[in-house]
């Protein structure tokens, strides 16, 4: 899919406040929403810090979404625990998946392999992307937030995005 | 400047402001002295109680939010001191207790007695800045503060101190302060 179908597709799905950390894998996506008259992008200093900042959004009454790399996952185990999910307090995360398969570098390996381990042990709701289920996966995130109120995350491989 | 005696004026000094009270002795402490639905009470999340009230001021421009901090959780989310001076929410006064210790542990050292967070603040673009050791200059401080254009950032030495005894846990279950914090504002869970 292309930057800009998926920029419109999140905003459709209701998402009005962005924030996070760039990866490479969505660099046009953030681009795109940095000049985004409709909607903010924060850029932030950390992950955790982009998960707190989405927090504080949507206590005031916006439906926030975080944009991450897979390796400040981590960095966010202590927020997600104890905040969002225990004060129900939910996000869309979108974490690229560097990795996937062990095809990259050396440093996205032993995350590449863990990451979706990382979320089972929280419960934290996920769903890999395809170029195919990218409609249908965001359609999925905002059913989960309005149902279960928690934080949802899209993984997001390698050529998916154009 | 005790703690209780620091944390007692603000919290008779706040009117309709929202207050993010950040883990520990701070958030418990606010829940004794007064308890209000503006309250929001972080119970983990170390660290981010500056973070969430940056997205609380940015999603609501026309509420004063006030944040109140320690150095402990100062220190441990240093990079959004810089991130509120690029922003500059008009709406932020960011009040920060500053003990030198951990209190909630036992009073371990943080490094806040060789490190000026006053300076770091201002270096990183806050609006107004101001240090206070005395208890006599935080109540006509306050009055003006509460009103200033922001991001403002207070700093107040406090002394560290054993706990008093009858500080209580935050009673309220992480759900109902989301819900009776977010009815406050009036936007929806």
């Amino acid at each position: 899919m292309r930057a800009e179908e998926f920029v419109e597709l999140l905003k459709e799905a209701g998402y009005n406040f962005f924030t996070g950390v760039p990866c490479s894998l969505i660099s046009d996506v953030i681009i795109l929403l940095e000049k985004d008259r409709q909607v903010p992008y924060i850029p932030a200093v950390r992950e955790d810090a982009a998960v707190g900042l989405a927090a504080g959004a949507y206590l005031g009454g916006k439906t926030p979404c975080v944009l991450m790399q897979n390796s400040g996952l981590g960095q966010c185990l202590n927020a997600l625990s104890s905040l969002n999910l225990i004060y129900k307090i939910p996000c869309l995360l979108i974490v690229t998946w560097r990795g996937y398969r062990g095809k990259d570098w050396p440093e996205h390996w032993v995350m590449g392999r863990a990451c979706t381990g990382l979320l089972d042990s929280i419960d934290l709701p996920y769903k890999k992307l395809t170029p195919r289920n990218l409609e249908e996966a965001v359609e999925w995130s905002s059913k989960v937030i309005s149902r279960k109120r928690i934080p949802v995350a899209l993984l997001l491989p390698k050529g998916v995005m154009e | 400047m005790r703690i209780t005696r620091a944390l007692k004026t603000i919290m008779e000094m706040v009117r309709g402001e929202l207050v993010v009270a950040a883990n520990g002795r701070i958030s418990r402490e606010a829940f004794t002295l007064r308890d209000r639905p503006e309250n929001f009470y972080m119970i983990g999340s170390m660290g981010l109680a500056s973070s969430i009230a940056l997205g609380l001021a940015l999603s609501q421009p026309k509420r004063k939010v006030v944040i109140l901090d320690g150095d402990g959780n100062v220190l441990m989310n240093l990079g959004v001191l810089p991130q509120i001076g690029a922003l500059l929410p008009p709406n932020l006064l960011h009040i920060v207790l500053d003990n030198e210790v951990y209190g909630s542990t036992g009073n371990q050292c943080t490094i806040s007695s060789a490190v000026g967070l006053e300076k770091i603040a201002r270096s990183s673009g806050y609006l107004v800045v101001k240090k206070i050791t005395e208890e006599k200059s935080l109540r006509p401080t306050l009055r003006q503060y509460l009103k200033a254009r922001g991001p403002v950032f207070l700093l107040a030495k406090v002394e560290a101190e054993v706990e008093p005894k009858g500080i209580k846990r935050v009673m309220h279950s992480p759900v109902e302060i989301r819900n009776r914090f977010m009815k406050s504002i009036g936007s929806k869970p």
